[in-house]
């Protein structure tokens, strides 16, 4: 199997400027596969997915009492981000979540961006994710959203974009994380030639951030990894991480306040807690604060989170800013709190509230993909282009009877990457999810989470959905070309 | 440890123990209808009785004969003793605790649980039960084996211990308390072959008839009372079972031995002193029934006393306990 045939066709391709010439950074990869034996190539695609396996790297499906888990599809042909690209969409990122924190501190404070019309009032009032039992909330060190995923797509020419900000509990990097340790098994060679950026040190990282987020005083703090439970699909993320940083897993009724202060029960009594890592929604956290009927949260943790006697990352509240009808403002906030023009330009996004661009919208929903603000998955979304009539004249209803809910944007052309199909290789479109942690510091995954719509054309690259993953390279290209 | 961490690891081993048990006495049964006389008939309520549940089951089934006995005690999973909802709930108990026990105990764990469940489907146990009722003692056996062999000993695997033997010493004091009243059709077939040959199959149905054998050769039914209650050897004499179940609790709390910190270890101790000195012929003529009757009812106090002490924090969050 090798690239020599290979067409990038008429989008822009992660690896390829055109047959037969690599992309500056993919040489050393692309000649090392085309060197491979026949039927080489296939065998290492088995043995990874195989070492994945044993590896229990696996989601569950949700609906299957059988506990069937399955293996998150996984590609090994790799993107490849050349390392002065990435250090541009590096400092996007990081410009792009500090001004979404000071965002989301003033939007539970004075509300200024609101008084300087800088974004409507009543998109904000009207958001679902906005917690009004988060005013006035000062969480640790003044930061909101501690871990970050944020969904990068590239158009044919080439240009990235923001596509999504994740700012409550976005998954996925674990398996990054594992999907580098398979690619360094299966080919050592290339990876220590091309100079790959590390990945390996996120855990740590995450529980330097998590520690740096205790209260005050505390000489070892004390961190949990909070689940809501063996049958949640990421629960095997949640064990990893909590395995990787050496902290404790807990469930919602290992936790209970007392006295005061948040502990867990164990077999010598109370212990304890200073940092939550939360992977359960706001809703879910605290059925004093929030949902009454939640089972898997602890009752009056927002209490002593008030207080500043428990951290929580990330805080509560965060989702207001991955609305994705305020996506559409997040430019003009990065002007506003930063004072600079964003570094990675947004989308073009209409939002349905205004009868103009609803109109736009309507008029060309063949054209559009229509998201629902507060969906995630790959869920409540219409990609025009690829729906039937029926479908879209429902979604037309849809968004007519709730404008507020929906924004509308252009489809765009997903960039791909040569991925294995059967004997050849094809283009698939991939998105990209880097990772962004915000301690002391802002630090940014190197690479992330390459997520390729598997099946031919498609352009959802969600798990759920029919997806899978890549490992992403950071690589220094080198000076000369061979 | 976490508290819900350490329950898990409890009620794994605690609902594998509970299904080999299930297992031995299914199948001991089975063998001793071939060795009786036929007019005797067959004897399945009894079975029904050990476990406990002999009301559900008759709401449920009506008549106790074979198939209905064993597919009740073997597949049903509206039985939360049935050696399928054990192992159903031995998995759910081990999957959550997945990252916490060694790998091998999980993958026990969960081929166990599937090769119960296909066997449940399939439906065709009843054409050679012996085979699955071995393969069942031998599962749960690899299982124990690999705790013992794979888990640090430490405060997670005396856990681990603590729900095995309680269980066995529980289950074992049913198998002694059924047979003396139930497995005896009258007073006159006391001392018969038949009465020897019944015996017998209860100390196979505990693995102990080899042993048993060795010791005292002579079938006698007092001392196979003073062989499955008061042996301190015999891996599934109650008295071992009970011994090792203080060791653990006084290992978990660093508590020396002949002292107490907590409810667990008073009611431990004074339970095993109660049967280290109790003398078997006294406890045969103060009526067998009744002394195991209070036996498994002061070892459910242990239970309760080691979910309070160890489990419990009060407050509680809503909780199911079988």
């Amino acid at each position: 199997m090798t690239f020599d045939s290979y067409d990038p066709g008429e989008f822009y391709d992660e690896l390829f400027e055109e047959t037969g010439k690599a992309r500056p950074g993919a040489e050393l990869l692309v000649q090392m596969i085309n060197s491979l034996d026949e039927g080489e190539l296939r065998q290492r695609q088995a043995a990874a997915e195989r070492a994945l396996y044993n590896m229990g790297i696996t989601f569950n499906v949700y609906g299957d009492t059988a506990g069937t888990e399955r293996i998150f599809p996984f590609d090994l042909i790799p993107r490849i981000v050349d390392a002065r690209e990435w250090d541009w969409l590096e400092q996007g990122l990081k410009q792009r979540i500090r001004a979404l924190n000071l965002f989301i501190d003033d939007i539970y404070h004075d509300q200024k961006v609101l008084k300087d019309r800088i974004i409507p009032e009543h998109v904000i009032q009207s958001a679902k994710s906005l917690r009004p039992q988060c005013a006035g909330l000062n969480p640790p060190r003044g930061v909101w959203c501690h871990v970050t995923g944020t969904d990068l797509v590239r158009d044919r020419d080439g240009q990235y974009y923001v596509l999504e900000d994740n700012l409550r509990c976005p998954s996925g990097v674990s398996y990054v994380l594992e999907n580098r340790e398979v690619m360094k098994r299966t080919f050592p060679q290339v990876f220590e030639a091309s100079k790959v950026r590390p990945v390996v040190d996120y855990p740590m990282r995450l529980l330097d951030m998590l520690q740096y987020m205790a209260p005050a005083g505390v000489l070892s703090p004390k961190v949990v990894v909070l689940t809501p439970g063996s049958f949640n699909s990421a629960y095997f993320e949640h064990s990893f991480l909590a395995q990787q940083m050496g902290v404790e897993l807990v469930e919602g009724r290992d936790l209970l306040v007392d006295n005061g202060y948040v502990v867990m029960r164990t077999t010598k009594g109370f212990e304890r807690v200073d940092v939550i890592y939360r992977r359960i929604d706001d809703d879910f956290l605290d059925p004093k604060s929030f949902r009454a009927d939640s089972m898997l949260g602890v009752p009056g943790v927002m209490d002593v989170y008030r207080a500043g006697r428990v951290a929580l990352a990330n805080a509560p509240g965060t989702g207001i800013a991955d609305d994705k009808v305020i996506y559409a403002y997040v430019p003009k906030l990065i002007k506003y709190y930063l004072d600079q023009d964003a570094i990675i330009p947004n989308v073009p996004t209409f939002v349905c509230w205004d009868d103009s661009e609803r109109d736009h919208v309507l008029a060309n929903l063949d054209k559009m993909v229509v998201k629902a603000a507060n969906e995630s998955g790959g869920y409540g979304m219409l990609v025009g282009p690829h729906a039937s009539e029926a479908d879209r004249a429902t979604f037309a209803e849809l968004v007519k009877a709730n404008p507020r809910n929906y924004i509308g944007q252009p489809t765009l052309s997903l960039s791909r990457v040569p991925t294995i199909v059967d004997d050849h290789f094809e283009g698939r479109h991939v998105d990209l999810r880097p990772y962004i942690l915000y301690g002391e510091d802002i630090y940014v995954l190197p690479g992330g989470l390459t997520r390729v719509a598997l099946k031919k054309g498609s352009l959802v690259v969600n798990s759920s959905q029919g997806g899978g993953s890549k490992d992403t390279w950071v690589v220094t290209a080198p000076v000369t070309r061979p | 440890m976490l508290s819900r961490v350490a329950d898990s690891i409890y009620w794994t081993s605690r609902y594998i123990e509970r299904a080999e048990n299930v297992a031995r006495f299914l199948d001991v049964n089975l063998h001793l209808h071939l060795d009786l006389p036929v007019a005797t008939g067959e004897q399945w309520e009894p079975m029904v009785y050990i476990t406990g549940d002999y009301k559900r089951f008759i709401e449920r089934y009506g008549s106790a004969t074979r198939e209905n006995v064993i597919q009740f005690l073997a597949f049903d999973l509206e039985n939360p003793n049935s050696i399928h909802s054990c192992l159903r709930a031995a998995r759910d108990n081990a999957r959550s605790i997945r990252e916490i026990i060694p790998s091998e105990m999980w993958e026990q764990v969960n081929t166990f649980y599937l090769m119960v469940s296909d066997a449940a489907r399939r439906g065709d146990v009843m054409d050679a039960p012996h085979d699955f009722f071995t393969r069942v003692k031998m599962a749960s056996h690899l299982y124990t084996g690999l705790t013992v062999t794979c888990m640090p000993h430490s405060e997670g695997w005396h856990f681990c211990r603590l729900g095995r033997l309680i269980e066995r010493a529980d289950k074992t004091s049913r198998i002694l308390d059924v047979k003396y009243f139930l497995l005896l059709p009258s007073v006159t077939d006391v001392g018969s072959t038949f009465d020897a040959i019944q015996w017998a199959a209860l100390l196979r149905s505990a693995s102990a008839y080899e042993a048993y054998r060795k010791r005292y050769g002579r079938i006698a039914p007092d001392r196979v009372v003073q062989f499955l209650l008061l042996d301190r050897e015999f891996p599934r004499a109650v008295l071992y079972c009970l011994d090792r179940t203080q060791d653990s609790l006084h290992a978990i709390s660093q508590t020396p031995e002949g002292a107490f910190t907590n409810a667990a270890e008073q009611r431990c101790g004074q339970l095993l002193a109660e049967l280290a000195y109790a003398d078997v012929v006294q406890v045969i003529r103060g009526g067998l029934h009744e002394f195991l009757d209070a036996f498994q009812a002061k070892l459910n106090r242990v239970g309760d006393a080691i979910f309070d002490t160890y489990f419990a924090h009060w407050p509680m969050p809503n909780r199911a306990v079988s």
